[in-house]
């Protein structure tokens, strides 16, 4: 299984994401621990992959260095073909302003702070301005089904739709990539469902590659590829034949 | 990251918070317009002391025993003028509009039922053209008076009012440290200064009347001679000192004990007195500007702390350090600028109250009011660096875990 994985991740193009041996170790001496032990991984524009697994084993960890938030301790992880080892700080913030887009389980949106100023912000560090930003910020929104409430503040917004927000925020700068950790953990199945229905379409429609942590079979299933971690090592990575969120418009499809 | 966005987002943040923002701008109002209304003062206070004595015109030459000391009054023994010393300048030096001798001193004056401390001049008939007095009623000082030492005196209109009020002074007797004097002629105002001077609490005797019965010898403790409109008071300065040397038998190699000084060197002595007074008080003042820096120091490290997981969420989403640390820089700068605007207001509006109260005149100019300004910018940079630093320090990572 975990060859049809990597042959996918061949299949649609050089490894946008490449892992080699990424060991990642945090804190020195003895109170030191190992969340990542050498892992491997390749993934490739246009993947929806969701990783699984237990609290510490390594998925958060992996998920943060493919963010640029991180480095690794030892080995290479390749962002667009960059060992991010090797960029420093203001490198890594220009990789992450300008190609990837992140959902976080706490959605972290700015409190009193409207919807659309919270999905503005990315644009602000990429220099645009305000008119197109609001503009952007506008489409963004509408993108996750959220036209009409631009000025409602989060506080005044459902768990499900600040996430909605949230994701609006990560798409709004048309990254490459969006790295969603837990999107759905702080959500009822209602909510959570049509959260990943919005990143199944982004995923299938804009092209977006999709990484995402999950503990919720429910929500990985909504992936076409599912790498599960044990002791910061992958134990496996499989190809999901058939994505919860591909049925419907399959259906439709074959109907006529 | 625009520079711009970061002051809007500043403006934003002092928006939620508006009570702590008014406290924390607070120090930096209070320095900023202390330092202005000081410099204002200082600098009023200055022009009307100028004003003043520039109304004594600009060819008047002051001669006094001792040597000039820094900047203050003489210091060093040094016995005093002859008796003759003035009326030899006068008959020698050439393009001299007036000449007279003066001794002053503390006096005690009585009048049934009233008494007033004042500073009595035994002067020469001269004193009045030389200063400038003017005779409000009755008559000067004569030659007659000078000869016969006679007992009669001027009074200034402060000395007037106090002993006399709505009374007419003149002809009516007074008695100075016991001695009897008629007052022949009173003095008209020339204005109380804003600095405390009262040029009218005095009042004039003839110099021989002084040293007979009120100090006890003919001591003259200044010579006061006003040159001629165009004439040269450096070439008559330069007289005086050759001749007073001959007098008072200075050999060739020895420092003169005595030195003349013209109105522009007592402008110049006059204008450092209260330049180093107003500087100090500025730099009283502007130790509360730092003190206001600190506050800001102080609620900017509060705020990092508190929006530790804003910070890491603009890290993720692609905010560098330095668009961290410039955006908490400009906050600080926002709230020091804020603070020295509202101190520019309140400073002006306290030195102008400040100087109608004490009838100094309003001497405002540009630097008066932005180098305070530019100062509570650069105190906003200072203190927010340590802050700003602190938050662009953080790791994205360690910054949105973080439990505020």
């Amino acid at each position: 299984m975990s060859a049809d994985g990597a042959g996918g991740a061949a299949a649609t193009g050089d490894g946008l994401i490449c892992f080699e041996q990424v060991t990642k170790v945090y804190g020195q001496g003895t109170g030191a621990v190992r969340a990542l032990a050498g892992i491997d991984l390749r993934i490739g524009a246009g993947e929806f992959v969701a990783l699984m697994g237990p609290s510490g084993s390594g998925k958060s960890t992996t998920l943060q260095i493919m963010g640029c938030l991180d480095v690794p301790t030892a080995g290479s992880s390749f962002f667009r073909g960059l060992d991010t080892a090797t960029l420093g700080g203001d490198d890594l913030s220009l990789l992450r302003r300008n190609y990837l887009g992140f959902v976080f389980q706490g959605f972290h949106l700015l409190a009193r702070t409207s919807a659309l100023e919270n999905v503005e912000l990315p644009l602000v560090y990429r220099g645009i301005s305000t008119g197109k930003r609001r503009i952007m910020a506008r489409t963004a929104l509408a993108a996750v089904g959220l036209s009409g409430v631009e000025h409602h503040l989060p506080s005044e917004l459902s768990g499900g739709e600040q996430q909605r927000v949230a994701i609006a925020r990560a798409l709004v700068s048309e990254p490459s990539v969006v790295l969603a950790d837990e999107p759905t953990g702080n959500l009822d199945s209602g909510r959570a469902t049509e959260i990943m229905e919005i990143l199944a379409t982004l995923n299938r429609q804009r092209g977006i590659t999709i990484v995402m942590v999950t503990h919720e079979p429910d929500m990985a299933v909504y992936a076409r590829r599912i790498v599960r971690f044990k002791d910061g090592l992958i134990v496996e990575d499989k190809t999901n034949e058939a994505p919860t969120s591909l049925r419907p418009p399959r259906a439709v499809a074959v109907s006529p | 990251m625009i520079l711009l966005q970061a002051v809007v987002i500043a403006l934003r943040q002092m928006l939620k918070n508006p009570l702590r923002a008014a406290l924390t701008t607070l120090g930096v109002m209070i320095g900023v317009a202390a330092v202005i209304a000081m410099v204002i003062l200082g600098r009023g206070a200055t022009a009307d002391i100028q004003g003043q004595l520039a109304g004594l015109g600009q060819n008047l030459l002051f001669i006094s025993p001792g040597q000039p000391g820094m900047g203050g009054p003489t210091r060093g023994a040094a016995h005093a003028f002859a008796d003759g010393d003035a009326d030899v300048i006068a008959k020698s030096v050439q393009g001299l509009r007036a000449v007279a001798a003066v001794t002053g001193s503390p006096v005690r004056v009585v009048r049934a039922g009233a008494s007033w401390s004042t500073a009595a001049v035994g002067v020469t008939e001269d004193y009045l053209v030389a200063m400038k007095w003017q005779i409000r009623s009755g008559r000067p000082l004569t030659d007659e008076d000078q000869r016969t030492g006679a007992a009669v005196c001027l009074v200034g209109e402060t000395t007037r009012q106090e002993l006399f009020g709505a009374e007419d002074a003149l002809g009516k007797e007074l008695r100075i440290n016991g001695a009897v004097v008629r007052v022949v002629g009173i003095l008209k105002a020339k204005g109380r200064a804003a600095t405390g001077m009262d040029p009218d609490d005095t009042m004039m005797v003839p110099l021989s009347f002084m040293h007979r019965r009120i100090v006890g010898n003919d001591d003259v403790s200044s010579i006061i001679a006003s040159a001629v409109d165009g004439e040269d008071t450096s070439r008559i300065q330069e007289d005086i000192i050759a001749l007073l040397r001959e007098r008072r038998h200075v050999g060739p190699d020895e420092d003169a004990d005595f030195f003349v000084r013209d109105m522009k060197e007592i402008e110049q002595m006059v204008g450092a007195i209260t330049g180093v007074l107003s500087s100090f008080l500025a730099a009283v003042a502007a130790i509360s500007l730092l003190v206001g820096g600190i506050g800001i120091m102080n609620i900017m490290l509060v705020a990092v702390s508190e929006r530790t997981r804003e910070i890491g969420l603009r890290l993720a989403l692609g905010a560098r350090a330095r668009d961290v640390m410039l955006q908490f820089l400009v906050e600080a700068m926002v709230l020091s600028t804020v603070g020295g605007l509202a101190g520019i207001v309140v400073g002006l509006l306290g030195a102008w109250g400040a100087t109608r109260q004490f009838g100094i005149p309003l001497v405002v100019d540009g630097p008066v009011l932005l180098l305070p300004m530019a100062f509570s910018v650069v105190i906003g940079v200072v203190f927010g660096f340590l802050p700003a630093r602190q938050a662009a320090r953080l790791r994205p990572i360690e910054a949105l875990r973080h439990e505020s």
